[in-house]
């Protein structure tokens, strides 16, 4: 058992209430939020409207009317309790592999419109994340963010955006700051980074975050016309592990052909996850959970 | 059937919104006003639940194709058939092949158009409202533009013409307005100057105000000094991204806060530091770019009642127009 530090509780106005569980990420805070969630979720009371976790903190949105505000509060202490520090909770999730065009030439005509809003003007945003992470080039920083897993720590921002955060420890990890100021472009399924989390665009639109490369594969569909949207509109889930493969131009043009015929889909594998054993040996538990792709 | 002659500037369908979906991005949408959008209903007999149009700033131009009962509530600009003037807050007819256009803005930022029997365009997660970030709901998931064709419900047993919303229960708009907030989530984050610059400025909407979120301009908050946490960033408002509540208040580079509505973004690492009470977010979205605004600290039971308030009025409204 690790120590857990108590979480704090927050109103959000009179309809939602907040809790953040960490101040700082990491990837037990976010196990704690979901394990949380998933136990409302599982034995919702009435009143309850949403439940989102997110990276370090989640908010439930519920009808005051119906469930008493101190009341939802004192459950949700409970379930704190309850969870602890997960080190006991395993989630039923997926491994998802995320085909990634680096350096394509679509976010590289959006990054260079906005070279005056980076801080590196000069260079371009995959550059500037290698260099000030201490890579010797922009193929090791590749090998580097396409090489070990990453956690869905959050789904949201506009629909369907995964937050992803990288599965090694804290000092392996990638930091990147965002954009000085936002830009009002971004293509659709555009790789992103900002801070120490990995993104991919669902939509096109606004962005704060460095832009690496794209994938081929849609992840939001709203008109549900794909296979992998079948069930739902959204692809991403929370706690789903994403493992992204480097594809060379020829292969992006094929996955975007079969996207267009209506053929292409998403590798992806049901799989347990654990905090503790990963805990305690990282490396040696990603080898084994991405096993499913070899 | 309606036939869309001119859009407006962003017409888009609405209703009471979409619940369930917020954890994947997907935010509640349906009107802005939802005050104003009960009255609408009411006034024409549709339920509740029913499927109007959102009409901002400046009003569309629809031909009926068939007779129909309408009525608009919110924001005044007046109604017109065939460019004769309609009372707001009132059901009026619509004649087979007649053009309901609308006066300039005069108060307010937000109308809405109900017509019996509702707009009918497919529900998507359990609404019809338009979520056009997402190209989610509504017409095709986006704005209306000249030349689409909206269907009317059927099966409603709609209220006839010259039914009145009372004066008292009309919504009044004014360009200097209060708006009830409980501080929390990141309001730690402010210096204690900083808070108090948060609750006396009188800040004025931006021309940055819509779906999304309204933004303000006044001042800028003091923050206390911190060492920042892993994965928040450096600038002293980010925090490691975090659910946005609707209603929150953000304040990016602690200056300008925005005012998160219905079509918020769910998430992201800005500090929030408090949150628009659910029956003030009727307020804001009557604000038009100018609005003086000032925002009023109450304590969770001072929100409760506010609710309690709000539900009062809505009661009225149904006895009234029931």
């Amino acid at each position: 058992m690790t120590d857990v530090s108590p979480a704090r509780y927050s109103w959000g106005g009179d309809e939602f209430v907040f809790v953040e569980l960490a101040e700082e990420m990491s990837l037990q805070a976010n196990f704690r939020a979901m394990a949380i969630t998933k136990a409302l979720r599982d034995d919702r009371p009435d009143g309850v409207l949403e439940i989102c976790p997110a990276n370090a903190s989640y908010q439930v949105r519920y009808d005051p009317d119906v469930l008493a505000p101190r009341e939802l509060q004192s459950r949700l202490q409970e379930l704190e309790k309850q969870v602890g520090d997960a080190a006991d909770v395993t989630l039923p999730t997926r491994v998802v592999e995320i085909p990634v065009l680096y350096r394509d030439p679509w976010t590289t005509e959006t990054l260079m419109r906005f070279r005056d809003r980076h801080q590196d003007p000069d260079g371009t945003d995959i550059e500037y994340a290698a260099r000030i992470n201490g890579y010797g080039d922009v193929e090791e920083f590749i090998a580097a963010h396409s090489g070990s897993p990453w956690f869905t720590s959050m789904v949201g921002f506009v629909a369907g955006l995964p937050f992803l955060f990288q599965m090694v420890p804290q000092d392996r990890q990638i930091v990147v700051p965002k954009y000085l100021r936002p830009r009002t472009d971004t293509p659709k399924q555009t790789v992103g980074y900002g801070g120490c989390f990995s993104c991919i665009y669902s939509v096109r639109g606004a962005g704060g975050y460095q832009m690496f490369g794209i994938t081929p594969a849609p992840i939001y569909d709203p008109t549900q016309s794909m296979p992998d949207f079948a069930d739902f509109m959204v692809f991403f889930r929370p706690a789903d592990i994403v493992k992204f493969r480097p594809i060379d131009r020829e292969t992006y043009d094929a996955h975007l052909a079969e996207v267009e015929a209506g053929t292409f889909r998403i590798v992806q594998h049901d799989v347990e996850f654990a905090l503790a054993p990963f805990l305690e040996d990282p490396d040696g538990y990603n080898a084994k959970l991405l096993e499913v792709l070899a | 059937m309606i036939t869309v002659r001119k859009p407006g500037l962003s017409t888009t369908v609405q209703d009471g919104g979409r619940a369930g979906f917020y954890d994947l991005g997907i935010p509640p949408s349906g009107a802005l006003d939802q005050y104003a959008l009960q009255a609408a209903n009411l006034l024409v007999g549709n339920p509740h639940g029913a499927a109007v149009l959102e009409i901002v700033y400046m009003g569309p131009e629809l031909v009926f194709t068939a007779p129909a009962v309408v009525a608009v509530a919110g924001a005044t600009m007046v109604p017109k058939v065939d460019g004769e003037e309609r009372p707001m807050w009132e059901s009026f007819a619509v004649g087979e092949g007649e053009t309901l256009s609308f006066g300039y803005l005069t108060a307010g930022a937000r109308a809405y158009l109900a017509v019996a029997g509702g707009v009918d365009v497919p529900e998507v997660l359990g609404s019809r409202s338009t979520y056009a970030l997402g190209a989610l709901g509504g017409h095709n998931g986006r704005p209306l533009t000249a030349g689409d064709e909206l269907r009317i419900g059927d099966g409603v047993n709609g209220a006839g013409a010259g039914r009145v919303v009372p004066a008292e229960l009309r919504g009044a708009y004014s360009k200097d307005v209060e708006v009830r907030v409980m501080m929390g989530l990141y309001d730690h984050r402010l210096s204690t100057d900083g808070r108090a610059t948060f609750l006396d400025t009188t800040w004025k909407l931006t021309p940055v105000a819509d779906r999304i979120g309204f933004r303000y301009s006044g001042a800028e908050l003091e923050t206390v000094e911190r060492e920042p946490p892993f994965g928040a960033g450096q600038d002293p408002s980010n925090i490691v991204d975090a659910p946005y509540p609707i209603g929150s208040i953000q304040v990016p580079g602690s200056v300008e806060p925005i005012v998160l509505h219905r079509d918020a973004v769910s998430g992201g690492g800005y500090m929030m530091v408090a949150t628009v009470l659910s029956v003030d977010l009727d307020v804001v979205a009557q604000s038009a770019p100018g609005t003086r605004t000032r925002f009023v600290e109450v304590d969770l039971d001072g929100a409760l009642a506010a609710r309690a308030d709000g539900k009062r009025r809505v009661e009225k409204l149904h006895d009234a127009l029931g």
